[in-house]
């Protein structure tokens, strides 16, 4: 029973990528270029040590990305407002920490207070919308999405701009060395060898495990949790059971924007060490992909990171050698949302129809049973 | 048709644009030395041009809800139109860019049906899908298409030619069979008449050099009206979103119903796409796109998931979007509009003895004025916003006024309650 289980839940996955690989092949073959050649390529520089590194990296983003919807997710919430609200919070907190001088940890700690106060309010917006004016998150959020980056426009070129750079680029002054985040260069090189390039394994992987190993405590052995769990699998009898739901959607919606609010900040923090035009957008919109194809899972949105952060890096030799067009990585990666969201759905009604089948052999004789004794 | 041609309802709609206008007259004299681009032909000109992509995305949301499929994946289709658009343009014409278009746009809505409809998975999960896969394509195909090409590259197309415009006979200067007639609006425009002149304006700016697409996507929406409520299929399309299981009682095949309201939602967004593409800019260029398709779902709600009221929604957010475009200190006088139409929100509220939303009103309307007042020029990050910001505000404080169909986004397996 359970390792047909863990077959039906690895099946999706394993399909969706399946048939995302096969599709995009196909494009391939059409404009005229061999796909074979260019997964190799892909294969051979993505197994190399800067680019694991650079993998990481991204994937640090886009984990932490994942786990800020997938707190949403959990309870039906859809915040498709996390775009916004880390652009705002990495910002607002950048210009906070180029703009004081503390003592080391508590410089970096005041920074992340800020990013997750920031993007914890602002998604809180969009829940207090909800429980209040029944507004659906789904729309306000999209509207507030908007609202954010005109904001970040707006505060970054009236208020915050670095009076003591002369480029066009519009950037906040920048972070003092103590609010800075340390490399974790030293534990790989040695595991392995040096890193070329100037590569540096941002350290702020590790918050992002933690922050996935607490979404994980905070789901199983929390009340807060549970309540949340509970309202996603069904509203009307979480209520029955004593959940408030006004509460856990406005406290969903919080929790999400503090962790929206901390996406940003690996960037900031380990390599830019203040907010300009180069910030990397769009990682709100590619943490939903994640969430999705990890099930809302810390492990599984993990794993999903991992992917899309290994094809964001490797994709770049593409350009370099041979001639297949490096787009065919987002193709692929837009391809496997969409089925692996397709497959789960199979699988999960494939499965119920098995539990049905197997719920009514069991109680079969039972109700033979019955059927033959008096009553 | 009957019924929209009804005579209360055009008038009701002729006595509102008259209103706007004799606000925008009172605003632009207060406002004169400032600016004059408040109210002039030129703005409404550009007004219009920038509506209409909003209007059709618009259209393609009500399409897509009406029959109970929420469709934010109009932003993606309305992509795959630009890119579309600018290739069937340059490789046929602007017109067969335009069917192009709608045909690159359809295709987003059948993946959207295709996951929604037939595969039953979540509404908006699929749209984001749509929405993360149509750049890419657009990415992809530009760069097997346009890059090499003059002037053409990886994020953008060679210029395109734009679909022919016309003036309209007697009232703009139109030809009549080779013959000029005479240009009435900007006649009575120049002689400065109060209230008049500048509705002469307005009139001239939308009946000179008319677009042939803004006159097929305006016709777009009577014929919305038209075949979604006077025609049967329009009425299957409508029960299936309002109760599918009902309409699946009484014969309407629901899943062909849904996927035709979603094929052809996609089919307007992807017009409204190529309408950039090849009449705003003249060119496909990466994330032209900017956010219309959700603008245009925000008309869906702003409209009250009428095609008329989506009309109205995108002239008004077109005109927040002309007037940044030509004249910085016109959005500054704008300011002066939003705090007077809010004062007039505020004295109807007192009328209708609404205590809270008249002192929130009243307030909202001082608060504006006072930064009318006291500011020289309005911040540039505000007039893209508002569009958003008004949504946001419709949702808070009328919610109850607003319907939407009843079946909006639940999922729909035959068989099953």
């Amino acid at each position: 029973m359970t390792l047909r289980r863990i077959a039906l839940a690895l099946a999706a996955p394993v399909c969706a990528f399946a048939i995302s690989i096969a599709l995009s092949s196909l494009v391939l073959l059409a404009v005229g270029t061999s796909p074979l050649e260019a997964w190799l390529e892909m294969l051979s520089y993505g197994s190399r040590l800067e680019t694991l590194v650079e993998t990481g990296n991204r994937a640090t983003q886009l984990y932490l990305a994942g786990i800020a919807v997938a707190i949403g997710f959990r309870m039906n919430l859809f915040n498709i407002g996390v775009e916004g609200q880390y652009v705002l919070a990495a910002m607002l907190a950048a210009a906070a920490g180029g703009a004081v001088d503390l003592p080391p940890i508590l410089h970096v700690t005041l920074i992340m207070v800020v990013a997750m106060a920031v993007g914890s309010s602002f998604a809180g917006v969009a829940g207090y919308l909800k429980v209040s004016r029944g507004v659906h998150e789904v729309i306000s959020t999209i509207m507030l999405n908007a609202v954010a980056l005109g904001l970040t426009g707006f505060l970054l070129r009236s208020w915050l701009l670095d009076e003591a750079d002369t480029t066009l680029n519009m950037m906040t002054p920048e972070i003092p060395p103590s609010g800075r985040f340390p490399n974790l260069n030293g534990v790989v090189e040695g595991l392995s060898r040096e890193i070329t390039r100037g590569r540096e394994l941002w350290g702020f992987l590790l918050v992002a495990i933690l922050v996935g190993v607490l979404f994980h405590l905070f789901l199983s052995r929390t009340r807060a949790g549970y309540d949340l769990r509970a309202t996603g699998l069904n509203p009307f009898a979480a209520e029955a059971s004593g959940v408030h739901p006004s509460s856990t959607v406005v406290r969903a919606m919080l929790l999400s924007g503090a962790v929206a609010g901390l996406i940003g900040l690996p960037e900031i923090l380990g390599d830019a060490h203040k907010y300009d035009l180069n910030f990397t957008q769009g990682l709100g919109f590619a943490g939903i992909a994640v969430a999705l194809i990890g099930r809302n899972h810390a492990v599984g949105v993990g794993i999903a990171a991992l992917l899309f952060g290994w094809l964001d890096s490797a994709a770049p030799i593409l350009d370099v050698v041979g001639d297949t067009p490096r787009e065919i990585v987002s193709i692929l990666q837009g391809v496997v949302v969409l089925s692996a969201v397709v497959a789960f759905e199979v699988v999960s009604r494939i499965r119920r129809a098995t539990e049905a089948r197997d719920a009514a052999e069991a109680t079969l004789p039972t109700v033979a049973a019955t059927d033959g004794s008096p009553s | 048709m009957r019924g929209l041609l009804r005579s209360s309802m055009v008038l009701r709609w002729m006595l509102a644009a008259l209103g706007l206008v004799v606000v925008l007259s009172i605003v632009q004299g207060l406002a004169r030395p400032e600016t004059t681009d408040l109210l002039s032909a030129g703005t409404a000109e550009s007004t219009l041009r920038r509506a209409v992509p909003i209007l059709l995305a618009g259209l393609g949301g009500i399409w897509a809800e009406r029959a109970g499929v929420v469709n934010i994946g109009l932003e993606g289709m309305m992509v795959l139109g630009t890119w579309f658009g600018a290739w069937g343009a340059l490789e046929f014409g602007p017109w067969w860019g335009m069917a192009f278009g709608i045909a690159g746009g359809a295709c987003g809505g059948l993946l959207h049906a295709v996951a929604t409809v037939g595969f039953g998975v979540d509404h908006i999960i699929s749209g984001v899908a749509v929405n993360i896969i149509a750049p890419a394509t657009a990415r992809f195909l530009s760069r097997e298409f346009f890059a090499g090409r003059p002037g053409g590259g990886l994020t953008q197309s060679p210029r395109v030619e734009s679909v022919g415009s016309v003036d309209l006979p007697f009232v703009s200067g139109g030809d009549l069979f080779g013959w000029t007639t005479p240009d009435l609006f900007g006649w009575i425009d120049d002689q400065g008449w109060f209230l008049v002149s500048d509705t002469a304006a307005l009139l001239s700016g939308i009946t000179q050099s008319v677009s042939w697409a803004t006159v097929v996507a305006l016709a777009l929406v009577p014929i919305s009206v038209f075949l979604l409520w006077r025609t049967p299929i329009g009425l299957r399309i409508r029960a299936s979103g309002e109760h599918p299981v009902a309409a699946d009682s009484l014969g309407v095949n629901v899943y062909r119903m849904k996927f035709t309201a979603v094929v052809v939602s996609g089919g307007l967004a992807g017009f409204g796409g190529a309408f950039i593409a090849i009449e705003q800019t003249g060119i496909y260029r990466e994330n032209q796109v900017q956010g219309r398709g959700f603008i245009g779902l925000a008309t869906v709600i702003f409209g009250n998931w009428q095609p008329a009221g989506a009309f109205l929604g995108s002239l008004l957010f077109g005109f927040a979007d002309a007037l940044q475009l030509r004249d910085r200190t016109a959005v500054h006088a704008l300011l002066l509009l939003i705090g007077v139409a809010l004062a007039a929100l505020a004295i109807r509220a007192v009328v209708q003895r609404r205590v809270r939303p008249a002192a929130l009103l009243a307030v909202a309307s001082a608060s504006v004025l006072c930064w009318y007042a006291v500011t020289e020029e309005v911040v540039s990050e505000l007039p893209p916003i508002t569009p958003h910001v008004a949504t946001l505000l419709v949702l808070v404080f009328a919610t109850s006024r607003l319907r939407m169909p009843a079946g909006v986004g639940l999922r729909y397996r035959r068989g099953q309650e």
